[in-house]
């Protein structure tokens, strides 16, 4: 009888939600690291009891927790993520260089093949990569490389989110840095290129540069890996050539700013995302909590708002706090700021909050179990 | 007065959340050389508890995190060279190294 286990990150602890298939009745553990933020925490898809943690705190730095019993116990592994030679310099937002120092891991990507292999997406902006199952870390440095001194830290930082990997080439992959934009290797993460063509961002000097856009959000479907969502800080983006080129999907949405995005696991064409008002306004437009999604792939998009408050409600819902489990009925799930974690066990006609009242939630994965 | 030979003996006290993540008691007592510095008691702190690297001073940097406060003797003692001796109440284990997370963040 499959199972789920939703990984919940807040600001203030992590958390674990566990179901049956049924998806109606949960379980709640937690808080894990209580009082610390956890950024992200993810499942090795080769053996699913395999997680990992980015525990992080303002006073006390960054811890890398690691569970091999799929969550019932927990030991901190490496957390020394050193920059490759001399770490140059980025912009600031005063327009200053700034050197490359390393503050927390926004995003943790587990190997789909090795459960001792895992990515981790830092600020300010780098990729590193483990082998050892988190005990030691080293950069992918050549990512850097792509006029790195040109980036420049979004509202939150200077953050690489998004570790995309490509699971019919293992030499692929894709990352997104705020505010850079986003980056391909098509060689193991040897070499990278910018694939930011097609974006426009009113924002930066050049509103069609090759680095410097605000990229939110990346998702791909594992069938179909050469289409690409995007969740910009403004438009929702679309690319079917692996990100050399991307057109605008943002179609009919109330707002095309937001955070979130995912892609329902069995339709590789069906795509959700969170509107969310403007970058001043980090709440949805009219107060109403509405996912939007599209079965063609952008463009045309529906509200889905069965079991979602429709009034006064002004959470967020942020980059890494929407995922998909891969039951044959999809389920979609998020996390707002307001500490709510929704599910729809129907792709999205219909929802429940698990809980309600947890810290303000900074990520949620979902793993599917046998 | 006699000279004293061998390491020191200093009681470190740990805000809660590091003796979390050290799983180890809120009062500590570790074996530090002389001179005793903050330098040489994050040193072995960091020695008797390897899980708290990079939890007190800055990995790359290995400067003190900037919320991270040292008190000892009802004195701050966070912004003192960390070659320097620290004071010697401390290093004879009279008064505790208080390491502290700074009130900060509302």
């Amino acid at each position: 009888m499959p199972r789920i286990r939703v990984l919940v990150g807040t600001r203030k602890g992590a958390f674990i939600l566990t179901s049956d298939a049924g998806r109606r009745d949960w379980a709640v553990a937690g808080p894990f690291f209580g009082g610390w933020e956890i950024f992200h925490m993810a499942g090795s898809p080769a053996d699913p009891d395999r997680l990992y943690a980015s525990q992080s705190s303002g006073w006390f730095g960054q811890v890398i927790q690691r569970s091999d019993d799929g969550g019932l116990s927990w030991n901190p592994v490496g957390n020394d993520f050193a920059y490759t030679g001399g770490p140059g310099t980025h912009l600031y937002y005063d327009g200053t260089d700034r050197p490359w120092a390393f503050k927390r891991v926004w995003h943790l990507e587990p190997s789909p093949s090795d459960p001792d292999t895992v990515y981790a997406g830092v600020e300010d902006a780098a990729l590193f990569r483990s082998t050892d199952g988190g005990a030691t870390w080293q950069e992918l440095p050549a990512l850097r490389e792509q006029q790195g001194a040109k980036w420049m830290p979004g509202a939150g930082g200077m953050c690489l989110h998004t570790i995309l990997l490509d699971p019919t080439d293992p030499q692929r992959l894709y990352v997104a840095i705020s505010a850079a934009g986003a980056f391909r290797s098509d060689d193991g993460g040897a070499s990278w290129r910018p694939i930011n063509r097609g974006l426009h961002s009113q924002y930066i000097p050049d509103p069609e540069a090759e680095v410097g856009h605000c990229v939110h959000r990346i998702a791909m479907h594992p069938a179909r890996p050469g289409t690409l969502f995007m969740q910009k800080h403004w438009d929702v983006m679309r690319s079917d050539d692996a990100g050399d080129s991307w057109f605008e999907v943002s179609g009919n949405l109330p707002s095309d700013f937001g955070f979130a995005m995912a892609v329902h696991a069995h339709e590789p064409g069906t795509v959700y995302v969170v509107p969310i008002q403007s970058d001043a306004e980090h709440y949805p437009p009219e107060g109403r909590l509405r996912v939007y999604r599209s079965r063609q792939g952008g463009q045309a998009w529906d509200a889905l708002t069965e079991g979602l408050p429709q009034q006064h409600c002004y959470v967020n819902v942020l980059r890494d706090a929407m995922a998909v489990d891969t039951l044959p009925e999809c389920g979609v799930y998020f996390g707002t700021t307001g500490g709510q974690v929704y599910v729809s066990a129907d792709a999205g006609d219909h929802w429940q909050a698990i809980v309600r009242d947890l810290p303000a939630v900074l990520s949620v994965s979902v793993q599917t179990l046998s | 007065m006699a000279v004293q030979t061998g390491p020191a003996t200093v009681r470190v006290v740990l805000p809660y959340p590091l003796y979390t993540l050290a799983q180890c008691a809120a009062e500590l007592t570790l074996h530090v050389p002389r001179p005793v510095t903050l330098t040489r008691v994050i040193d072995a702190l960091e020695a008797a508890h390897p899980r708290l690297a990079g939890a007190v001073r800055d990995r790359a940097t290995g400067r003190r995190r900037p919320l991270v406060r040292f008190y000892a003797c009802q004195r701050d003692l966070s912004n003192l060279d960390p070659g320097d001796d620290l004071p010697d109440a401390v290093a004879e284990g009279r008064e505790p190294l208080l390491v502290v997370g700074a009130i900060a963040g509302g």
